[in-house]
């Protein structure tokens, strides 16, 4: 089974009068038909930069790019906005964080759907239209008929939401990226969504990138995991490989920091201490050593994201997996 | 007041806007019940921690119980004192006790004054300090907050998102209170810098012998920093305990389908979970459905919830819950059927 | 909807009465304009003027000239102090020039405001933009009379290429009227073709940088297709309001330099006239017009901006 995208040493630089910030460092990583494969981080780590400059989103002038993105064998940096027409939702759709402020407030949304259909396909007005019913249908908005002829204001965040999934579903894409997609809406229109998420990727094979800080979100969905620092892959792993054999310091302060439903009450929480670098003047060696406990010398030096306990279990640390064991345990129970 | 006394009691608190249309004359079409009724106790020392989602109403019952906003109706006793109805100036020596965190680390300072005027500012209004032992107490409490005092004259947008969290608790904590509001300190930051937060109020709790309204929305959180949760719901509240006793036998269906909402951050345990999903979304505060308010999306709903609303009554031991169906209870509920 | 217009028709009837008593209390504290001294000549003894006082009515008490006033304007018979014509009658003569004036000027002002305005946002930064801008900014530093002048002394009298002024009615030949037209139309446009293309510009780089037009490109839509289907339509919102106003004000009579320097006989002309020779009965006849068209495009852009934007409601119960 062959990726279908893939992403090869990707870094994505803006120039501003203090310097270069490095948003993305160099990240690389496969994408395989149908898998979800789930991308962590905190504010600042790169992930959603790294989301939007796959479908070439990133247009800011003072933006560099360098590196490789290739759906289906096909290079994608460098197209401009034409070329990249028949990837963009026809193949590589997106959803967004906020649907409030996605959603053009002064346009229908089933017009909103439609515009899209016909953006690609030749089809009248009516046809699209009908479509976009049936789109809503599928996601479970209820009245699909009298609702496409609403306003975006005039949905719930929850709703709002799936009409964004809807649209990026008309054309029956091979992927979804999906930006936060939960982050801006309450636990239980949460789980909804994250259910309807997890059935369309089963119901029709598609591949998803979710985008994430949330590691519940991550349990609840994904096949396969990137935890991402500081603009860099940190850890590359299978879902069960995260959550029961982190192999990365930062991957354990996350889950050490996480206040669980499960587990006792703890009194004091395992806590990271410091905050991300600067993506100014990154630090030349690992990232994550200037906060990191267990550093040691060899630190200085940028670790190389490879399988270091076998399998495609990535991580970027220099500690002998034996070692980490020991470590890890004292800060996740 | 010793620990365990109650620090503040609210009583049938209500918070409504009106809705006006008209011609020539403005008069009321509708109302949004945001705060429709709440009564709660917070103990001296104790954190009571208030959950909800969007629209039940937690943040305008923090600002209706601090006097921010005139309650409709209903009574709010803080130190032995009724607020509801005084005067500014009669408030003004008890807003010493009571103080404020806000959710957003960005809006919540203003950003053309420097952090010691900031957090000095309390301190000046209520004739504490001035001069240089004003700033000797500004620059402690920043060190109290892990902040450094040097940065006494930096402007808030030099600060990272949990480093002006911070300098808000510090501006909280100026005047020594004795009850402080949390309304969602922690949402707008990162996980890591969250558990830096929490540990930061609770060591400050200890500290300073405070009490905190703890509001959030995220319940691993609340669980963590509370003695006593409330759970609310359009404006009420539906259920209140004892943190572990919500958590592990929750009574009420709404506070059922909120703890099985949240996803657990570890994939077998999750997968093999029975989940709990409700349909449909939140009511508007505007026409809340009648009887019980909750009935319109509940899987236990039955003829009584649509008619006659249910009174907040002891269930089970120091736990109260609304419900005509209540789930977890020893005694099978005999009402209606 | 029904409500909002009640309520708006009611607002208006209020503003235009508290306007007309404004300006009558004003007229009649301003110094030196006792209209009949003036009327009776420089030589008039006072006898004189105590006649034609009492002839114009000018000697009861105000509230009653106040309502004498009213009732004439309301049955059509006011009558100008000076030259003893009929206010509704002169300004109704006038409405063709000024009406033809204004729209023709609107038609230019807008369709070039909007062309600048999306040029130069699309090339920000670059020279055409700049080009764009520099022009932007002429044109709203140029004041009217002058700009009037200017084109008056080299296109009608250098060079003969226009007529110098004067109205000529659409009915009665509209080649005529075109071409009599075409400098004031300029003149008014130019002022507000700067500030409407800056205004657009403005609006439209904002724009650009909102949520919902990146997720117009990630639908995959063309460069084109979301800049005018997502960026222009909802840029041109605040811009499509303004110009209710600004048209609202200039229809009005409030285009009283161009409709001056280029001879028109518009309700403008008429207004001006009317405060150079202090004449109250022609000022109250033309502040309520203006008035009642500035009050009535206001409603109108109210109106406008709820249908613009679905997200406003007029007057009914927000859910």
């Amino acid at each position: 089974m062959s990726a279908i995208l893939r992403v090869d040493d990707l870094k994505v630089g803006f120039a501003t009068e203090d310097g270069v910030v490095e948003a993305v460092g160099g990240v690389s990583f496969e994408l395989q038909p149908g898998e979800v494969l789930a991308i962590v981080g905190e504010s600042g780590s790169g992930k959603s930069v790294t989301a939007q400059t796959i479908t070439g989103l990133t247009r800011a002038p003072n933006a560099k790019i360098t590196g490789s993105v290739s759906y289906r064998g096909r290079e994608l940096i460098g197209l401009d906005d034409d070329q990249l027409r028949d990837i963009r939702g026809e193949q590589i759709a997106m959803v967004f964080q906020d649907p409030m402020s996605s959603l053009n407030p002064v346009y229908r949304v089933g017009d909103q759907i439609s515009e899209m259909i016909r953006a690609h396909r030749d089809v009248s007005k009516r046809e699209a239209s009908h479509r976009a019913i049936e789109l809503l249908r599928s996601v479970g908005i209820p009245n699909p008929e009298r609702r496409v002829r609403h306003y975006p204001h005039e949905f719930s965040g929850g709703m709002r939401q799936r009409v964004m999934i809807a649209m990026a579903l008309a054309l029956e894409p091979e992927v979804l990226i999906a930006d936060e997609p939960t982050t801006a809406l309450d636990v239980t229109v949460q789980a909804q969504i994250l259910r309807l998420l997890d059935q369309l990727n089963r119901d029709r094979d598609l591949a998803v990138i979710l985008i994430t800080h949330d590691l519940g979100v991550v349990a609840e969905v994904a096949d396969r995991v990137l935890v991402m620092y500081a603009g860099q892959i940190v850890e590359d792993a299978t879902l069960d490989e995260i959550f029961y054999d982190p192999q990365h310091p930062y991957t354990w302060g996350l889950l050490g920091s996480l206040m669980r439903l499960d587990q006792s009450r703890t009194a004091r929480l395992a806590q990271i201490p410091g905050q991300p670098p600067s993506l100014l003047a990154p630090p030349s060696g690992c990232r994550f050593a200037p906060r990191c406990p267990h550093e040691f010398d060899k630190c200085h030096e940028l670790p190389a994201l490879q399988p270091r306990v076998g399998g495609n279990h990535l991580d970027r640390c220099w500690l002998d997996p034996e070692d980490k064991k020991s470590r890890r345990a004292q800060v996740i129970p | 007041m010793s620990k365990g006394d109650p620090l503040l009691e609210v009583t049938d608190l209500v918070k409504h806007f009106p809705i006006k249309a008209g011609v020539v004359i403005d008069h009321e079409v509708a109302r949004v019940r945001a705060v429709d009724g709440v009564s709660l106790t917070l103990r001296e020392g104790e954190t009571l921690g208030l959950v909800g989602e969007s629209g039940c109403g937690k943040s305008t019952l923090c600002r209706a119980i601090l006097q921010l906003t005139q309650p409709t109706s209903g009574s709010v006793r803080f130190l032995g004192e009724e607020l509801v109805g005084r005067s500014r100036r009669d408030l003004r020596p008890l807003r010493r006790q009571m103080q404020m965190i806000f959710q957003d680390p960005f809006a919540s300072l203003n950003p053309r004054k420097r952090v010691g005027q900031i957090v000095g500012d309390p301190l000046e209004l209520h004739g504490l300090a001035k001069g240089a032992e004003l700033k000797r107490r500004v620059q402690e409490l920043l060190e109290r907050v892990g902040l450094n005092p040097e940065h006494y004259n930096r402007y808030p947008h030099e600060f990272s998102g949990g480093q002006r969290q911070r300098i808000g608790i510090a501006r909280a904590l100026a005047l020594h209170p004795k009850l402080i509001v949390a309304d969602e300190p922690v949402s707008a930051l990162d996980v890591s810098v969250q558990a830096q937060i929490i540990n930061l109020l609770k060591e400050l709790q200890d500290e300073f012998g405070l009490s905190y309204l703890f509001v959030a929305h995220d319940l691993g959180v609340v669980r963590h920093v509370s003695d006593r949760v409330a759970v609310m719901y359009l404006g009420k509240v539906v259920e209140n305990s004892a943190t572990e006793d919500l958590y592990r036998k929750p009574i009420h269906p709404y506070t059922n389908a909120l703890l099985s909402a949240v996803p657990i951050p570890d994939p077998k345990r999750n997968a093999a979970r029975e989940r709990l999903v409700l349909q449909g979304d939140v009511p508007s505060p505007i026409d809340p459905p009648p009887g019980c308010s909750f009935h319109t999306r509940c899987p236990w709903a039955t003829e009584i919830c649509t008619s006659d609303e249910p009174a907040l009554v002891e269930r089970a031991t120091a736990h109260v819950a609304a419900c005509h169906h209540p789930r977890n209870v020893e005694e099978p509920a005999a009402q209606g059927r | 909807m029904a409500r909002f217009i009640a309520r708006r028709l009611l607002g208006m009837v209020a503003v235009l009465f508290a306007i007309s008593v404004i300006v009558f209390l004003i007229f009649n504290v301003i110094p030196n304009s006792d209209p009949a001294a003036r009327i009776a000549g420089k030589n008039a003894d006072p006898a004189l003027i105590a006649r034609v006082s009492a002839d114009l009515g000018l000697d009861q008490p105000l509230p009653v000239q106040y309502l004498t006033m009213m009732r004439q304007i309301f049955t059509g018979q006011l009558m100008s102090y000076a030259k003893d014509r009929n206010v509704v009658e002169q300004i109704w003569d006038g409405v063709p020039a000024t009406f033809s004036l204004c729209i023709g000027a609107a038609v230019i002002w807008m369709t070039l405001a909007v062309l600048f305005g999306y040029m130069s946002a699309v090339h920000a930064g670059k020279f055409t933009d700049r080009a764009l801008t520099i022009l932007s900014l002429v044109g709203i530093s140029m004041p009217v009379f002058w700009l009037a002048a200017i084109l008056l002394y080299f296109l009608t009298f250098k060079v003969q290429l226009f007529p110098t002024g004067s109205y000529v009615p659409l009915t009665e030949d509209p080649g005529q009227w075109a071409y009599h037209l075409i400098l004031p139309w300029l003149t008014l446009a130019v002022l507000y073709v700067g500030f409407y293309s800056r205004m657009l510009r403005s609006n439209m780089l904002d724009a650009m940088n909102e949520d919902y037009v990146r997720t117009a490109r990630a639908k995959g839509l063309s460069e084109r297709q979301v800049r005018i289907r997502h960026v222009l339509r909802n840029s041109m919102i605040p811009v499509v309001t303004l110009f209710g106003l600004d048209f609202g004000m200039v229809v009005g009579g409030g285009a009283i330099l161009t409709e001056t320097v280029y001879n028109l006989n518009g309700v403008g002309l008429y207004a001006g006239e009317a405060i150079r020779s202090l004449d109250l009965p022609p000022l109250i006849g033309v502040t309520l017009f203006g008035a009642f068209f500035i009050v009535l495009f206001n409603t109108l852009v109210d109106i406008a901006y709820a249908g613009l934007d679905p997200r406003i409601r007029l007057g009914e119960v927000a859910a």
